[in-house]
């Protein structure tokens, strides 16, 4: 199974350990990752808050490369995701935006590029059995809240990622790991997502909403599978417990992380040392359910 | 929110929002779907559906005002939940696009600057440069003492990196800035 895989620029810096765990994860299942050479930003939240053409040509000449290798695309941040499925839709959908980006990119692009979560990819092309095969490791005893935020489900019409209220493919992993996945309302709720830097108190706000919810529903840890969703809801609840009167210890995690360590590959690997809330917890309850 | 219809009648904003977008806000059937769904309207004094209803009487710029224009988180959640399916991120998007246009935008937070500064980096680089654009923003918000906590955290941890990329197609990524988007100068 191969794919052409775009990391995201958040790959090289905050999400470094999405980065790892993707590969590791990928690695022990045989799933040949070829990442896209000299691949570009997909622009983001900025690009859409700018200029319309310009948030679709971003993707589309990351789409256009991937097309050129004949492979379907493997997305992991949810951003990036959102991004290349919106660019493929304008572009399938809209004549005149379709002429304009193959203006710009010099060559025309169909928007025929298929584009995959790595979440889908796990469910869809392994599936639970070989998964389950391939475990060495269980979360038994584990209670995990699973958290897909905004950009994977929505708008659903575009990214068309499992039930856009109420999505289940998070929890399916963590079922088949053995772990118990709890039932919580804020699956999709925003934590904030780019305001990290500009709105740091709508961040706070609601990440905090998100943290208590997890709590209440007994959770022990979060699983992700968006580098701002890991960011706010990790770093920043050091700030929300002190400006919030909380007292959170809420490990938040890639959900590859998670699959790492059920595979048997070393939390170092998986760049759980980077994770601000210490996922130790998690780690040492996964060696004794081995 | 109090909607302040002037007596010349704008149709400016509402057609140039349209012809940003794309999305005909018309068909909007005031249900509020959106404004119970949004995450933000706990803190903003403005919903997406005042927005809407401002776009439909011809509030003009008046809208730029609304708090919502930069609180807006885009998660996109009005535009899932809206019966007549109209795209209100989209909308948001074309407000925050003219009220750049038109010097409108002076909202805490400055998150013109933010995009602005993101979207540089892209066109020097190909990819984003975390630390170069953190400079820059804190620079031109004044904003120096606001988690300095958490970078030297993120250096050790190998969160944030200290060099910018050189692996991406950077001419590649400028030709599709001077093409499209004459406003971001490098």
């Amino acid at each position: 199974m191969k794919y052409a895989y775009y990391p995201g620029c958040s790959a090289d810096s905050t999400a470094r350990d999405q980065y790892l765990s993707v590969n590791e994860v990928a690695k022990a299942l045989n799933i040949e990752l070829s990442e896209l050479k000299g691949w570009t930003c997909c622009g983001s939240t900025p690009a859409h808050h700018t200029d319309k053409n310009l948030s679709i040509a971003l993707p589309a000449a990351n789409l256009l490369m991937a097309k050129k290798t004949k492979l379907d695309m493997v997305v992991f941040c949810a951003a990036c995701y959102n991004r290349m499925k919106a660019a493929n839709h304008e572009i399938k959908t809209n004549p005149k935006i379709r002429k304009d980006i193959a203006a710009v990119l010099g060559e025309d692009y169909d928007g025929s590029v298929k584009v995959h979560h790595f979440v889908e990819v796990l469910l869809k092309d392994i599936g639970a059995k070989k998964l389950q095969d391939a475990f060495s490791h269980s979360l038994d005893g584990l209670k995990v809240a699973s958290y897909y935020g905004c950009l994977l489900v929505r708008p659903h019409d575009i990214t068309q990622f499992d039930d856009p209220e109420n999505p289940v493919s998070i929890d399916k992993l963590v079922t088949i790991m053995g772990g118990e996945s709890v039932d919580w309302p804020h699956k999709v709720e925003c934590c904030g997502g780019g305001f990290a830097l500009t709105r740091t108190d709508i961040v706070l706000e609601l990440s905090n909403s998100i943290l208590n919810m997890a709590k209440a529903a007994g959770a022990q840890c979060m699983a992700v599978a968006c580098p701002m969703c890991q960011i706010n809801l990790d770093m920043r609840q050091g700030d929300i417990n002190e400006t919030k009167k909380r007292n959170y210890n809420m490990p938040v995690v890639y959900i590859t992380q998670l699959l790492g360590l059920c595979l048997g590959v070393s939390p170092k690997k998986l760049g759980m040392d980077k994770c601000v809330v210490s996922p130790r917890p998690i780690i040492e309850l996964v060696r004794t359910a081995e | 929110m109090a909607i302040v219809i002037s007596k010349e009648i704008k149709t400016s904003l509402t057609t140039e929002v349209q012809k940003i977008s794309g999305i005909d806000t018309r068909s909007c059937l005031q249900c509020k779907k959106c404004s119970s769904g949004c995450p933000v309207t706990a803190l903003t004094k403005v919903h997406p559906s005042d927005i809407n209803r401002g776009l439909q009487l011809n509030a003009g710029d008046t809208l730029f005002d609304s708090d919502l224009v930069w609180m807006c988180a885009s998660c996109e959640t009005c535009f899932e939940r809206c019966p007549m399916k109209i795209n209100m991120a989209a909308v948001m998007d074309a407000l925050r696009i003219l009220a750049v246009r038109n010097n409108a935008s002076r909202q805490k937070g400055n998150v013109a600057l933010f995009n602005k500064l993101f979207l540089k980096t892209v066109r020097m680089f190909g990819r984003t440069y975390d630390i170069g654009m953190i400079a820059a923003y804190k620079l031109g918000t004044s904003s120096y003492l606001k988690d300095t906590d958490k970078f030297p955290m993120m250096l050790l941890k190998g969160k944030i990196a200290l060099t910018p990329s050189f692996k991406s197609d950077k001419k590649y990524t400028n030709r599709i800035f001077a093409k499209k988007h004459d406003r971001i100068k490098s």
